[in-house]
């Protein structure tokens, strides 16, 4: 018998993950930056506030972009709108993707076909393509791109708690709720759900992942959040001119390494989640 | 026991098909006969046992009989009352539905393992209105007093708890909604055998103090003979041999009854028989089971008329006993068996 | 096994209608693509003769049926913009992409196959975190921003490789030619999939080597190196397949990114623009067929495990 609960548990084994206690913390820092670049950033993202396409400088820690705005200060902004867009639509396809998965899971027959077959359907079209398409057709936008992601992503969420609702219908406790007369939902939400959250949380993390990187591509191509709104996607789209890529490096080398950073932060946390939360594990 | 008394729960003709589907478009292509017309009733404060190897329906009968399925034809009567029936009103489903419990086979899933003991407990008596906030907690701690736990157990998760405690908050909860009748779905097999007598003993206890009726599911014949005062023996869907718990163990007269006797073990080396008559081969199929008798496949009397009649369940007359006449009323209710082999071996005094 | 493929297409087939529904419906939100003719030029009636001539007068569903029905006829309509036939034009495309697709995808293998086993046989050494970090670093890296980077280093600073196109303008283009233009773009691809690919294999093959049978190989005495080949890769076909499987879509939606970047003149680049232009029978044309591609692969995929893995149940 241990007297541990479950969060100790939880907590201790995932601190045994170095790098992911690492991540946290760079996480943390990222964040707090991006909440707090009203405060910190030295200039108004949108304001010109120095020369041309100014190297990086004492003034200037990361340069001027080619109308003279500050890099360092777009940089801090376009972090708060990709983080913004990644964590809104990983929630969006998370709860679409939960409601439709308890349906399918638990009451099964009909409803279970048609959602899986549109599941089917919509995991069928190579993703990229579907939000590029999306994206052309419902005008760019940041609330349009949050939409489209949150949209296309929630297939794996609503398979994956399906495939638990499925296993944990069949379990006594379920059984035994129903037989004690529990409404429906008390046993969707207060049996059932509690018991998916740690597969729901870690598949979350990769879709948090995926979601950032690819509101960077769709910027990047100019079909995501439009300017003068600066995301770390859009910082990069100058790099398609070969003056910027070859010699202002300082234009579109820090959003890459924000990017990277950001979403290897991420990986490596869901990583040692999907070991904490490890039923099995000790 | 009393004949006039009116039976708690009465099962008439009770079939349950699964449909087993399969085809290169889903389809049903024929049926899982679990359950295939069974009928029998259990008294107000009895225990029936039901035993059976695996996959012969005992457990499917359990399931109906809580309403976590619903049968395929027949009735279930709830004292007065069709249960199909009143599952169709909710304000009355919700009543029965209390009344009605289920101990489960494994007591590792038939708890939540995300839940105090206390909320799981506490959220159907307080759904049911059984208690409210304010006593909810003393009315908690009352029933783990009852089947032997301490108040300490309240805080905790099911996972700190060993098997055997698991399965006493098992039957705490099933004893929390005020039942009359309880399912016991095969409830020590998943447990070590030392705490198996300890279940047993707390289940038989309970009953009396609480004047519970009792479905016991099991397949090993010794437990369900110590804690039931009645026993049906199921064979491939169908009930085969039924009657008091002591003359079904002590007058076995289904081939198959017998079988399963020769199966328990006998502690005593003096007491054990010689010859040991195995029975050979398996359970047989339930979506297409052996016309006649089902047993037939299996049974080392079998002759022609087995395996084109289907044997009705036919009563016995009570054996007496030199000394013993006192007991024929007691005896009287029906001991029957459907094997008209044996009971003609019986009548003719060759059988046995 | 024919009656398990028959049921996997039949059960394909009302995923395919409804994937051609939903593409129909997205391109109906879409607007009209006559807004793009619009302009003081162009006359009322030139607007309307061209309504007509490509048969927009008519309800969104008799467009639908119209467009289906030529489908079965093998015509996938024509270009707005070119006329040309959609089915020639993605004939016309379909070569540098699959060129693309099928090197990047034995190049990913080629990396993670050996990486993912390496891992899993030398659990917990230095070379396993290695590998492990090295993986989570495919896969956080957006593909274009290594893309520029390789630009930056291979065809800038150092001038090694050609940064766009297939061939070389104006010279003869010879294999050597092509294979130069395609490494950068094959690197992207091919990293960014093995990111993922070397933890997958390598916890499938965690798992296949703490199995009793393979315990049962070592207790034999069998050399840890013929446990290793013959017992466990036979079984490490499954996750590979399974891989396979799942980088085909990733390839085609990744590819559109790629091919844009490095200007590869494949579908990619073909979508893009027809996605610009709203040139609907093009993209129509284009998710309709990745659509059979990955449910094909899928197929495909499916069929290798019940052939690989006996265990499996065909129904």
């Amino acid at each position: 018998m241990n007297s541990e609960s479950y969060m100790q548990t939880v907590i201790r084994r995932f601190r045994r993950h170095h790098l992911a206690a690492v991540s946290l913390l760079v996480l943390f820092v990222i964040v707090a930056a991006a909440l707090l670049a009203p405060v910190i950033a030295p200039y108004d993202p949108d304001e010109l506030a120095g020369p041309f396409s100014g190297a990086p400088s004492r003034e200037f820690w990361l340069g001027t972009d080619q109308i003279g705005r500050d890099v360092l200060s777009r940089l801090l902004y376009a972090t708060r709108i990709s983080l913004l867009v990644g964590v809104m639509a990983t929630v969006i396809s998370t709860v679409i993707g939960v409601i439709l998965g308890l349906i399918a899971g638990y009451f099964g027959g009909v409803a279970d076909m048609v959602i899986m077959r549109f599941t089917d359907m919509v995991m069928s079209f190579p993703y990229i393509l579907l939000v590029l398409v999306a994206a052309a057709i419902f005008k760019p936008g940041l609330w349009n791109i949050i939409l489209i992601l949150g949209f296309v992503d929630w297939p794996g969420i609503a398979r994956l708690v399906r495939g638990n609702v499925l296993n944990l219908r069949e379990t006594n406790f379920v059984k035994g709720n129903i037989v004690a007369g529990m409404p429906l939902r008390h046993i969707l939400f207060s049996e059932i759900l509690p018991n998916t959250v740690a597969p729901i949380l870690i598949y979350a993390t990769s879709v948090l992942a995926l979601s950032i990187l690819d509101e960077a591509a769709l910027s990047f191509l100019g079909q995501g959040v439009q300017p003068p709104t600066a995301s770390l996607g859009n910082m990069l789209n100058g790099a398609q001119s070969l003056t910027v890529l070859t010699t202002q490096p300082w234009l579109w080398i820090p959003p890459g390494l924000v990017i990277i950073t950001v979403v290897m932060a991420i990986n490596f946390i869901g990583d040692a989640l999907r070991d904490a939360l490890d039923p099995n594990g000790c | 026991m009393d004949e006039k008394k009116m039976p708690l729960i009465r099962v008439e003709d009770m079939k349950k098909y699964y449909p087993s589907r399969g085809g290169i478009i889903m389809h049903t292509t024929g049926y899982v006969k679990a359950v295939d017309g069974v009928s029998f009733e259990i008294y107000e404060g009895e225990t029936l046992g039901l035993v059976g190897e695996s996959g012969c329906g005992k457990s499917t009968i359990g399931r109906q009989l809580v309403g976590l399925e619903r049968p395929t034809a027949g009735n279930i009567w709830y004292r007065k009352d069709n249960l199909d029936a009143l599952y169709r009103n909710r304000k009355e489903m919700r009543r029965v539905r209390t009344k009605l419990q289920m101990v489960f086979q494994d007591p590792y899933s038939s708890l939540n393992p995300r839940k105090h003991i206390y909320d799981i407990l506490a959220q159907p008596m307080l759904y049911h209105h059984i208690s409210d906030k304010a006593y909810v907690e003393r009315d908690i701690l009352k029933i783990l007093d009852m089947v032997g736990l301490p108040k300490t157990t309240l805080g905790r998760y099911p996972h700190e708890f060993s098997g055997g405690q698991r399965q006493r908050i098992g039957i705490a909860k099933a004893l929390s909604l005020n039942p009359e009748f309880i399912v016991c779905d095969e409830p020590v097999s998943a447990l070590d055998v030392s705490i198996q007598a300890q279940i047993l003993n707390l289940l038989k206890e309970l009953q009396k103090e609480l004047g519970l009726t009792l479905l016991f599911v099991g397949h090993g014949l010794g437990a369900v003979h110590y804690v039931s005062s009645r026993i049906a023996v199921m064979y491939l869907g169908k009930i085969v041999e039924y009657g008091p718990a002591a003359e079904v163990f002590r007058n076995p007269v289904h081939p198959y009854t017998r079988a399963l006797l020769e199966a328990v073990p006998v502690p005593d080396p003096g007491e054990r028989k010689t010859e040991h008559r195995l029975l050979q081969g398996e359970i047989g199929n339930s979506t297409n089971p052996p016309a006649g008798c089902r047993f037939h496949p299996r049974c080392p009397y079998a002759v022609e008329q087995c395996r084109k009649e289907t044997p009705m369940l036919c009563g016995i007359a009570p054996q007496k006993k030199e000394g013993t006449g006192g007991q024929d009323r007691e005896t009287a209710p029906a001991h029957m068996a459907a094997c008209p082999v044996a009971l003609s071996g019986l009548e003719e005094g060759k059988h046995g | 096994m024919g009656k398990y493929i028959l049921k996997r297409i039949l059960v394909a087939i009302p995923v395919l209608i409804g994937i051609t529904i939903i593409d129909y419906a997205i391109m109906c939100l879409a607007g009209s693509p006559l807004q793009m003719l619009q302009g003081p030029r162009v006359s009322e009636a030139a607007v309307e003769a061209k309504k007509i001539a490509l048969g927009l007068d008519q309800p969104a569903y008799i467009q639908y049926f119209v467009w289906l029905g030529q489908l079965l006829h093998g015509n996938l309509g024509y270009s707005m913009k070119s006329y040309q036939s959609v089915s020639s034009m993605i004939g016309s495309h379909i070569g540098p992409t699959l060129l693309l697709m099928g090197v990047s995808l034995i190049v990913s293998l080629l990396m993670a196959v050996p990486a993912g086993i390496y891992s899993a046989i030398h659990q917990y050494s230095k070379g396993d975190y290695a590998v492990v970090t090295l993986s989570f670093l495919g896969s956080s890296v957006p593909g274009f921003f290594l893309s520029l980077l390789l630009i930056y280093l291979f065809t800038v600073r150092l001038g090694w490789l050609p940064s766009s196109g297939m061939t070389t303008l104006g010279t003869q283009s010879g294999a050597g030619d092509v294979a130069k233009h395609m490494v950068m773009p094959v690197l992207v691809l091919s990293f960014s999939m093995a990111g993922s690919n070397i933890r997958y294999i390598r916890s499938a093959m965690l798992e296949i080597l703490q199995q009793d049978y393979l315990r049962t190989a070592k207790a034999k005495g069998i050399g840890r190196f013929l446990v290793i080949n013959k017992h466990a890769l036979r079984n490490a076909l499954v996750p590979i397949i399974t891989v396979i499987g799942m980088e085909i879509p990733v390839l085609f939606g990744g590819a559109v990114i790629i091919e844009q970047i490095f200007s590869w003149p494949g579908l990619g680049l073909m979508t893009m623009s027809a996605i610009s232009n709203r040139d609907y029978p093009v993209i129509m044309g284009v998710c309709l067929l990745s659509a059979v591609v990955v449910l094909a692969a899928n197929l495909v995929t499916d069929i290798l495990y019940a052939l690989v893995d006996p265990t499996i149940q065909l129904d």
